[in-house]
């Protein structure tokens, strides 16, 4: 069985500084993955690199079997990988809806239309036609999350979306990703809260610096020893 | 000719304005371009309108079945190529890439046609008017080109809330990079934007045409008109550059009034104090800001 | 956590002279030196060819300083031209001033004007800036074409300034030696600035105004400093070029308010090098050289040509002629910045 999405040696700077280093890691078809690590350890990076919003200093990126390292973000869009970008980075003056159905540029078709996003984030039904910076952290998080899922993705990135969220709504986020993850699709989360990430994830990556330092099954990974390499207070360790 | 009939007048002659800068409000929106070429090209599209309506024997409007496309491909070609590039170099490039091209293409014009003065004829449209009053007359032709900037900024505003393509307009004008994550190639968007940039310029340069009597610099006083027009309507405005064109188009003709010669120099002065107004209650709210932080 | 001392030996130094700015100092100075004596030594055509070179090169400076080290594109920079060209006519003309006084009292005007001008007009960003500034020259063009004491709409001429006074040969010489003096001020006054810490907040304002702001940089300052420099510089320039062509015209592209100045001034700046000291005056000799050449022979196609030029390279060269040798070589032949000297 080979993998969705297969990252092979990726190397990524900002300018002279390299924030991912020689990163590979393959994430299997209705898998979810965390990705977790300190600020700073190349996690966005890596996602945009993923996502085409960032080009690789060395590496490949391999989709569904296709090489995607050159083509841009929106034909990786059409391919069928969203990412939901840190900071939700909604459109400001467009309404909810709106948002939603900019998606539709990715032509891709299938279970997800604005009726579908409304209902696994009900929260978003009274604020449809408000605009999106009217809207409070947990909704936005919500819109962001909903716009992805109308490119109807066969991969879905989601950079850090508990981040500046009140407990309440990060709670209800991950109820209504509960059903997104039982559903199948195949998700690679950002996430700082270590235990929520490993609760919600099937296998764990953890990131220091660049570096892929740790891999494992969410199940056969103790706390203590992804809070190790998180921090890197031990020697790295392989899966 | 009274001051009725010069107000008059004066807002037709804002229709027009409206129609010329809609172009230039639309680059700026979407990709904060102010493309000093504007004037230029709506220039262009009056001379191309000129060679139809010369070697094909019909009527200018006629000659907008081809031209009007041909604009369209133009502004398409032109933002995938030097705009495009230009925007990637830098925030001041564009200003100067597009002033480069302002003088290109009133050189090229002058060497292609000569300074010759000409005009376009407007059929018996053009010539029609109504006598309202005994000291008011209102031309037929001028109502039509009011009537269309109307039209063009209806269409363009129910293209922007209501189409596919107007929901990515607006999204890629406000972030660029993320329109990418969801599918839309900003860079095709952008030369979309520009196309209708430049084929709504060439409508307006042909009924300027069809109006008066133009040569080759006719382009760079056009654009200083429409750019007027935008920033005392409001930048970033799309039926802000409506009024903003009747303002000018009223100060024009009423200043003409006065004095013949007087009619640039009217909506200069109006159009600085707009500016001066601004600048006064920005420098006003700085001094209450920096009191307030104090 | 232990510490580490560094060793004085490799502690870096900051240095502003290299012995390649020093030298090429001293060189600078006695072309000058050689320049200064220009009328003694060259010939008539040399002379008048060199003013017009002077006058160029001030241009260009005034230009680069407003977007180069302000970031403010103006397309309007020929209202003081005209300004200054009127000026010196309006006062040796009807008030029978020297002319050469009527030319530094022009300079000083035009440095008035741009006061509060920049008031109004250093709100605007961008290319709201520029055309801003169009619009400016557009007005000043049209009120002198409806003054008929100007000459209304068919132009003046210096012609009667001079004549009384002077013998062709002396207006050509001293013509020569204030735009000579008008153009080592320009860039004896540039040169101080960039070295100064108004300097250093030019840079900050250029490439980021509102981070700049947030720093307490005085933005406003800084742009209303550039402003009222580009202005004199502009004005004086429209007074060497009313005394060296002595007819000039209000309305038109081609005239002492038109646009075409600033597309010589762009085509100057960018060639040269947006930004760099020395950019400019290589962009004016560039210029300097086809106009020289081939301006007469080219008709209209000769603006055509420094369009394109100028649009290829803002897009292909954008840091110019001397931008790009200077990158290439990592050299400054003036000492206008600092140097970090590591080690030794």
């Amino acid at each position: 069985m080979s993998a969705l999405l297969s990252v092979e040696r990726i190397d990524a700077r900002h300018g002279l500084l390299q924030a991912v280093r020689e990163v590979s890691l393959e994430v299997a078809e209705g898998e979810t993955l965390a990705l977790v690590g300190a600020n700073g350890a190349g996690k966005t990076t890596l996602l945009r690199t993923i996502a085409g919003a960032h080009r690789p200093a060395g590496g490949r990126v391999v989709f569904d079997g296709r090489d995607v390292t050159r083509m841009p973000a929106h034909a990786r869009a059409r391919l069928g990988i969203a990412l939901v970008p840190e900071g939700r980075r909604l459109f400001p003056q467009l309404t909810v809806e709106e948002n939603l159905r900019v998606a539709s540029a990715s032509r891709r078709t299938g279970e997800w239309n604005v009726e579908r996003v409304l209902d696994v984030f009900p929260l978003l039904q009274p604020r449809r036609r408000h605009r999106a910076a009217t809207l409070s952290g947990g909704e936005q998080q919500a819109a962001a999350i909903g716009r992805a899922l109308m490119a109807n993705p066969r991969l879905l990135l989601l950079d850090e979306v508990s981040l500046g969220l009140a407990p309440v709504a990060v709670e209800g986020l991950y109820r209504s990703l509960e059903g997104l993850i039982e559903s199948g699709t195949t998700i690679v989360l950002v996430e700082q809260d270590l235990a929520r990430a490993m609760r919600v994830a099937s296998r764990v990556v953890c990131m220091l610096e660049g570096r892929l330092v740790l891999e494992g099954r969410a199940d056969d990974l103790t706390r203590e020893r992804v809070t190790e390499a998180y921090f890197g207070l031990h020697a790295r360790s392989g899966a | 000719m009274s001051w009725v009939n010069a107000v008059v007048h004066g807002i037709l002659l804002g229709g027009f304005y409206a129609l010329l800068a809609t172009g230039l409000s639309l680059m700026f929106g979407v990709m904060r371009i102010i493309n000093l070429a504007h004037g230029s090209l709506a220039l262009v599209g009056a001379y191309m309108t000129f060679l139809v309506v010369e070697h094909l024997h019909v009527s200018a409007y006629v000659a907008l079945l081809p031209v009007l496309p041909g604009a369209l491909i133009v502004g398409y070609l032109l933002q995938r190529t030097v705009l495009e590039r230009s925007l990637r170099a830098g925030e001041l490039v564009p200003l100067l890439t597009t002033f480069g091209m302002l003088i290109v293409i009133g050189n090229l014009l002058q060497y292609f046609f000569s300074p010759d003065v000409r005009g376009l004829g407007s059929g018996s449209i053009g010539t029609a008017s109504w006598r309202a009053t005994s000291s008011l007359t209102i031309p037929w032709f001028d109502v039509l080109v009011l009537g269309v900037a109307v039209g063009v900024l209806g269409g363009l505003h129910i293209l922007l809330r209501h189409t596919q393509l107007g929901r990515e307009l607006r999204a890629t004008a406000a972030d660029p990079d993320t329109v990418e994550l969801l599918g839309v190639n900003a860079r095709a968007v952008y030369a979309r934007a520009t196309a209708i940039a430049v084929a709504t310029a060439a409508l307006a340069g042909v009924f300027y045409a069809m109006r008066s009597n133009f040569d080759p610099t006719t382009g760079p006083t056009q654009l200083i008109y429409a750019f007027e027009a935008v920033v005392i309507g409001g930048i970033g405005s799309l039926w802000g550059t409506l009024v903003g064109g009747i303002v000018l188009g009223v100060a024009q003709t009423v200043g003409a009034r006065i004095d013949v010669q007087y009619f640039a120099l009217a909506g200069h002065v109006v159009f600085l104090a707009v500016l001066t107004v601004r600048a006064v209650v920005q420098a006003g709210g700085f001094r209450v800001a920096l009191r307030t932080a104090g | 956590m232990s510490e580490h001392a560094l060793p004085s030996a490799s502690a870096p130094r900051v240095e502003r002279w290299t012995p390649v700015s020093l030298g090429f100092t001293v060189a600078l100075a006695g072309v000058l030196a050689l320049l200064g004596f220009g009328p003694l030594l060259f010939g008539q055509g040399t002379i008048d060819n060199l003013t017009e070179l002077y006058f160029l090169v001030i241009l260009a400076i005034m230009w680069n300083a407003l977007a180069g080290y302000g970031g403010l594109v103006s397309v309007g920079q020929q209202a003081f031209i005209g300004i200054g060209a009127y000026a010196v006519v309006f006062l040796s003309v009807e008030h029978s001033l020297s002319p050469y006084l009527a030319m530094a009292l022009a300079t000083l005007f035009g440095a008035a004007i741009s006061i509060p001008l920049g008031a109004v007009v250093l709100w605007l960003r961008g290319g709201a800036f520029a055309i801003g500034m169009w619009v400016v020259a557009e007005v000043f063009a049209i009120l002198v074409s409806l003054d008929a004491t100007l000459g209304g709409g068919t132009g003046t001429s210096a012609v009667l300034a001079f004549n009384l006074r002077y013998t062709p040969e002396q207006r050509l010489h001293d013509t020569y030696w204030f735009a000579f003096a008008a153009a080592a001020i320009s860039l004896a006054v540039v040169f101080a600035l960039l070295r100064s810490r108004l300097g250093a907040s030019l840079q900050a304002i250029r490439d980021d105004e509102d981070a700049a702001a947030s720093v307490g940089v005085r933005v406003f300052f800084g742009k209303g400093v550039l402003f009222v420099l580009a202005g004199a510089g502009c004005t004086a320039a429209g007074a060497v070029i009313v005394a060296w062509q002595l007819s000039i015209l209000p309305l038109g592209p081609d005239s002492i308010f038109g646009v075409n100045w600033t597309a010589k001034m762009i085509f100057m700046v960018l060639v040269g090098g947006l930004g760099t000291f020395e950019g400019p005056i290589v962009g004016a000799i560039v210029l300097y050289l086809l106009e020289t050449y081939l301006s007469t022979r080219m008709g209209v196609w000769y603006l055509v040509m420094l369009g394109g030029i100028a649009i290829g390279v803002a897009l292909l060269l954008p840091r110019g002629i001397w931008g790009t040798l200077q990158e290439r070589l990592n050299t400054r032949l003036l000492p206008v910045g600092y140097r970090l000297r590591v080690g030794r």
